[in-house]
């Protein structure tokens, strides 16, 4: 009785937060957009105010002619799909060999300590230096920016998972070898659900910084992309060019985090709801 | 005999290369449907019984037999039960139960049959699709002894299942293991530092010494209502064994 009584406590509680929760979340919401139109109205009419040409700032109308003009003549949404499609590729790529070794690294803890200085060492350097010499080995095509974005990616989810994997709770994993449980199993079973949380702030991290590394790639090379935009557009003084192109990889970034966050919320339904 | 160790010793080496000997020329016996408990002094080896007879590591020497064969690695005639509920948190409770049946080729839907058979001897019915988060301290600990019994195991190990728990969710739980222990008439290893849950849940005491531990003493408990520690608990007798233990185990030497 005692306990189904404190369950029916545990259930209502979290009903009885979730009012005013959504009052002010409503509210922050509120807020935001008021802030957002504040900061719209200051772009459009403060620089014309204060005499500063538009070649150095434009405003959100310019801006807005300026998308118009790209999508009819500079072709943007070639550009901007190229941008994503690598985003989206070299964000699955690395992540994808980050989570792999991050694994591997974590099942072997000989090879784990032989290799960290290496991995903090690569950890540390500034992947995105790494773009001229791509180019360098591999040409102007699509591969230096999709090795900059794989390199860029592949990290954060490493060392997110290997953390994980060192902090798997000893209890547990002895209670699936008492279970007779194989290495694979208590891998499948116990250890990799375990380290889900961690992979997927990595993979949350990788996302922002995915679209960092095909905008260096594009920057550096190549004459297709956002990042091509942008440093098109800033040969030509065409400050507008170069705002919408931030624009827009930012919509890419987020676009892909959002996604994320969703899927994170679908994995990890069973950790309550506080922790998120 | 469900379980025995014969004069068991174990030595861990330690980071600095020096040898720890936890537990020292161990022996006692443990019978068919008997539930005997461990006290002693924190660090004089009590987890390393509950490891060894679990099977998670060897003795340095002697020999420790479940049901008159030698425990040479994980077995299946063993479950043993933690402090922790040890519950994934990412599976509902009735999927948490299965769990050990899964690498024990058992069918799924029969997997299925025991665990709810389990979940309803420990009073869960109904939050087997509950995920862990969800329930409480002691509803998860039973859980766990739902888990723990689905194995089918020949003995039962208990490492200190209610020592997170607030007191009067204890003595119910202390209660509700006592008496699906007694139905189900396991073999049962308890581990406790707590001196009174030793004397109203078992037959037998073990007292070990500080490390390296060895049995200073072993008291029969000869009290009724072992299934019922609620009612053992207000007889005038708990309190005698209780302080015969505290004898043995020379805690006023040590106070300061």
């Amino acid at each position: 009785m005692t306990q189904v009584g404190s369950m029916e406590t545990g259930a209502k509680a979290p009903a009885e937060v979730a009012k005013p929760v959504m009052s002010s979340q409503s509210k922050t919401y509120l807020a935001s957009l008021a802030l957002l139109v504040l900061v719209l109205l200051a772009w459009q009419f403060l620089p014309p105010a204060l005499g500063v040409p538009k070649f150095i700032i434009p405003t959100v109308t310019d801006c807005l002619i300026e998308m118009k003009r790209m999508l009819l003549q500079e072709g943007l949404v070639g550009h901007t799909l190229s941008t994503a499609l690598y985003t989206v590729l070299g964000f699955a790529i690395g992540s994808l060999l980050g989570a792999v070794i991050g694994y591997l690294l974590g099942m072997s803890e000989f090879w784990e300590k032989v290799l960290s200085p290496y991995i903090l060492a690569l950890q540390i350097a500034p992947k995105v230096a790494f773009a001229p010499l791509f180019i360098m080995w591999f040409g102007y095509n699509a591969m230096p920016k999709l090795l900059v974005t794989v390199l860029i990616v592949f990290f954060p989810v490493l060392v997110n998972v290997l953390q994980a994997m060192r902090t798997v709770d000893r209890d547990l994993v002895n209670l699936a070898r008492a279970y007779n449980l194989s290495r694979w199993g208590i891998f499948m079973k116990v250890e990799m659900p375990s380290t889900l949380p961690n992979l997927m702030a990595g993979l949350r991290i990788a996302s922002t910084l995915a679209v960092i590394g095909v905008t260096v790639g594009e920057l550096v090379g190549g004459n297709t992309g956002l990042g091509f935009l942008i440093s098109y557009g800033g040969g030509q003084a065409n400050a507008a060019m170069v705002f919408n192109a931030i624009v827009l990889l930012t919509v890419i970034g987020f676009l892909l985090y959002t996604v994320l966050v969703r899927i994170e919320e679908r994995v990890l339904h069973y950790l309550p709801k506080a922790q998120h | 005999m469900a379980l025995e160790f014969r004069s068991v010793t174990k030595e861990f080496t330690t980071g600095a290369g020096q040898n720890l000997v936890a537990v020292n020329d161990i022996g006692f016996r443990v019978n068919e449907g008997e539930f005997v408990s461990v006290v002693g002094p924190s660090g004089c080896g009590k987890s390393t019984i509950l490891s060894m007879t679990a099977g998670l590591y060897q003795p340095t020497r002697g020999e420790v037999l479940v049901s008159d064969e030698p425990v040479s690695g994980p077995n299946a005639h063993v479950g043993f039960m933690l402090q922790k509920d040890l519950l994934l948190p990412w599976r509902d409770i009735v999927s948490n139960v299965e769990f050990g049946l899964e690498a024990r080729g058992v069918a799924r839907s029969e997997r299925r049959d025991r665990a709810m058979a389990e979940l309803k001897r420990c009073h869960l019915a109904g939050f087997e699709n509950h995920f862990p988060y969800q329930l409480s301290g002691g509803m998860r600990q039973r859980a766990a002894l739902a888990r723990t019994l689905a194995i089918k195991p020949e003995i039962v190990l208990l490492d200190e299942p209610f020592s997170a728990l607030d007191a009067q969710t204890k003595l119910l739980l202390q209660n509700s293991f006592a008496r699906t222990i007694s139905e189900t008439g396991k073999t049962t290893l308890l581990i406790t530092h707590d001196l009174a849950e030793a004397v109203l849940m078992s037959d037998r005491i073990l007292v070990l010494s500080e490390r390296p531990g060895t049995v200073v003493a072993e008291i029969k408990v000869d009290l009724p209502h072992r299934d019922e520690p609620l009612q053992r608990r207000v007889m005038p007798e708990v309190s005698d064994y209780a302080a015969q233990i505290f004898k043995h185990l020379k805690l006023e030497e040590k106070a300061i």
